[in-house]
């Protein structure tokens, strides 16, 4: 009797987990591994065809493009990686710590998610008229008298790229790092100031550490939000900056599959393995 | 740790917005004494301690520590430490950090701020645990680190915010003798706040009664519970009938009350009350009666068990109960 009902409950675990279980392979894992086996197949300029065969990764890694790509890549992962942290963490403190009742904490923390409100294309594109030659930035600045013609580099750039990656992105480092802090027991900071430490001694001696693990959520999702994207390096860049979502989104649009996925493949590792080297640093389980 | 160390609390006030936490209160704690702020929550004694460490500024009055005024100054200038509630350790430190915490911020090398951690770790006997983190430890261990932390700062007043309340009822009598014992080796003051009146009854050499922001009474243990200064405390130290006895308020301590079949003659100051046994609770050493009065109503009665098993009664039973005039302590009406 107890060994039957010990492999029902078994056979429930099993039920129970299912959905998940084949909602990820049928479109995480089988695409994955769609990807990986397409890598090796071969191409002509107008079929594609079965094999096994190492001539995509060879052209890839051969290629002086792909490795000023992958470095634009990281650039801006980096980039954008510091100022989403520096103003997720500040923005996160400054709601944690700063403001005292809890139906401002909600409002305030309501209003950050108004941009989710829509699409991050739009969003994109909305900066456009503000950005641009004669757009609302370089107007406001001339008739300031502090430039005297528009400036170029506003729009069209690696500076707009970054400014919309930080935009669309920011929220991604607020969440967790907000989450992590209304964990933090206050008496914590009071044990702190009894024991002197000012205020920058406690941010460094205490939050900062009791963050980490939100930090490092914040991270994962910001760096593999921007290493993954194509369409706001298009867009902000007016086609004139390539990373290597845009060099995956060409092949595909030339119908070069093989030559897409082993990008792709490469990406995936590039990614995980940046990933890896960060869980080294913190262990997230606590917060999980 | 210095030896004038006495601590005087001079008209202090708190407001939180127009509510008063504490009203104008004034005590002096001796120094190498052991206070206990005593009252039911929302008394103010808590508002009093962080006051006293400086976790909240008071909005009037003065406190003085060895002739210091420290009314103002921050919580590491004061001399005093706190231990709190939750013991506050930091999760994400070693119990050898913690305890080192505040050598670290004043930049002591690490080698000697561990070799001074250690020795405090020792004092409360917890130096094998040194690598371990907070989560790691029990309950009462975890209370011993935060001693030690408050402690390695040298106070010459530690304050101590409910310190046994998150112990299980074994390890809270365990902790108590502890606490005193500390206290009475190190040579300083202890000011600790609680709601029980049994800790505060073991533990203090002053127990301080506070109800609605202000002091009831200060006094010995002996004093505040044989001589409640008001209704309040007699109800609040247990142990006492409250009753309004021909429109005079009395306590009577309800292990000073006899119960007997027939009404005993009023002399040699002793009064009766006819009355009727409602309830009997035995409770091992002691007995506890319920009887009623029609004039004064529920009266309390506790008797050793001896005295009970010698002429026992049943629920029910009309009985008098006597008192000696010199028992009773008179309250303001």
């Amino acid at each position: 009797m107890y060994k039957f009902l010990a492999q029902r409950n078994n056979l429930i675990g099993w039920m129970l987990a299912s959905p998940l279980f084949i909602v990820l392979v049928l479109f995480l894992i089988l695409p994955i591994i769609m990807i990986v086996i397409v890598s090796f197949w071969g191409a002509t300029e107008f079929s594609i065809y079965p094999a096994f065969q190492w001539d995509n990764y060879e052209f890839l890694f051969s290629s002086s493009v792909t490795y000023s790509v992958f470095l634009k890549t990281f650039m801006y992962a980096f980039i954008t990686w510091v100022i989403t942290l520096i103003l997720g963490f500040t923005i996160a403190y400054y709601l944690a710590f700063h403001i005292k009742s809890l139906t401002w904490q909600i409002a305030l923390f309501l209003l950050c998610t108004i941009p989710f409100w829509t699409s991050n294309i739009i969003r994109m594109i909305s900066w456009i008229p503000f950005l641009g030659r004669n757009g609302i930035a370089n107007e406001t600045l001339i008739g300031l008298g502090l430039i005297s013609e528009p400036v170029e580099w506003l729009l069209f750039s690696d500076f707009a790229v970054i400014l919309a990656f930080v935009h669309l992105y920011t929220l991604f480092m607020v969440v967790p790092i907000f989450n992590t802090m209304m964990r933090i027991d206050h008496s914590l900071l009071e044990a702190a100031r009894d024991a002197g430490a000012n205020g920058f001694q406690t941010l460094v001696n205490v939050i900062i550490p009791l963050c980490k693990p939100g930090i490092m959520i914040g991270s994962i999702f910001v760096v593999t939000l921007v290493m993954g994207d194509f369409i706001t390096v298009r867009f902000m860049s007016g086609s004139q900056s390539a990373n290597v979502g845009r060099l995956i989104s060409n092949d595909v649009g030339l119908l070069q599959y093989p030559s897409a996925s082993a990008t792709a493949v490469v990406l995936l590792l590039t990614v995980l393995i940046t990933i890896g080297i960060m869980l080294r640093f913190v262990n997230i389980r606590k917060e999980l | 740790m210095s030896n004038n160390t006495e601590l005087e609390l001079v008209a202090l006030t708190k407001l939180y917005g127009d509510t008063k936490a504490v009203d104008s209160i004034g005590l002096k704690i001796p120094k190498a004494s052991y206070t206990c702020l005593l009252g039911p929550s929302g008394c103010g004694k808590s508002s009093t301690l962080r006051m006293i460490a400086g976790h909240e500024i008071a909005t009037e009055g003065d406190i003085i520590l060895g002739g210091k005024n420290i009314t103002n100054l921050a919580p590491a200038e004061r001399g005093t430490a706190m231990m709190f509630q939750n013991y506050a350790l930091f999760p994400h430190l070693s119990v050898l950090d913690n305890v080192a915490f505040s050598m670290k911020i004043k930049n002591v090398e690490k080698s000697e701020r561990h070799k001074k951690a250690k020795e405090m770790l020792e004092l409360v006997d917890m130096d094998q645990y040194a690598e371990r983190f907070p989560e790691q430890l029990s309950g009462g261990q975890q209370q011993r680190v935060a001693l030690a932390r408050a402690l390695i700062t040298r106070p010459s007043i530690l304050l101590l915010d409910e310190p046994l309340s998150a112990l299980d009822p074994f390890l809270r009598l365990k902790m108590r003798v502890e606490l005193k014992k500390l206290q009475r080796s190190l040579g300083i003051s202890f000011v600790h706040v609680t709601h029980s009146q049994d800790e505060a009854m073991a533990l203090a050499d002053q127990i301080v009664v506070m109800h609605d922001g202000k002091i009831e009474q200060a006094g010995s243990p002996i004093e505040v519970f044989n001589k409640p200064a008001t209704e309040f405390i007699a109800k609040f130290m247990g142990g006492h009938n409250v009753v309004s006895n021909q429109g005079q308020l009395q306590a009577i301590r309800s292990d000073k009350i006899t119960i007997s079949k027939k009404a005993k003659a009023s002399k040699d100051g002793l009064v009766s009350f006819a009355s009727r046994i409602e309830e009997i609770e035995y409770l091992g050493t002691n007995v506890q009666v319920s009887a009623k009065n029609d004039a004064l109503g529920d009266i309390i009665i506790n008797l050793s068990d001896q005295t009970f098993f010698k002429t026992p009664f049943e629920i029910g039973d009309s009985v008098f109960l006597s008192w000696k005039a010199e028992d009773v302590q008179m309250l303001p009406n």
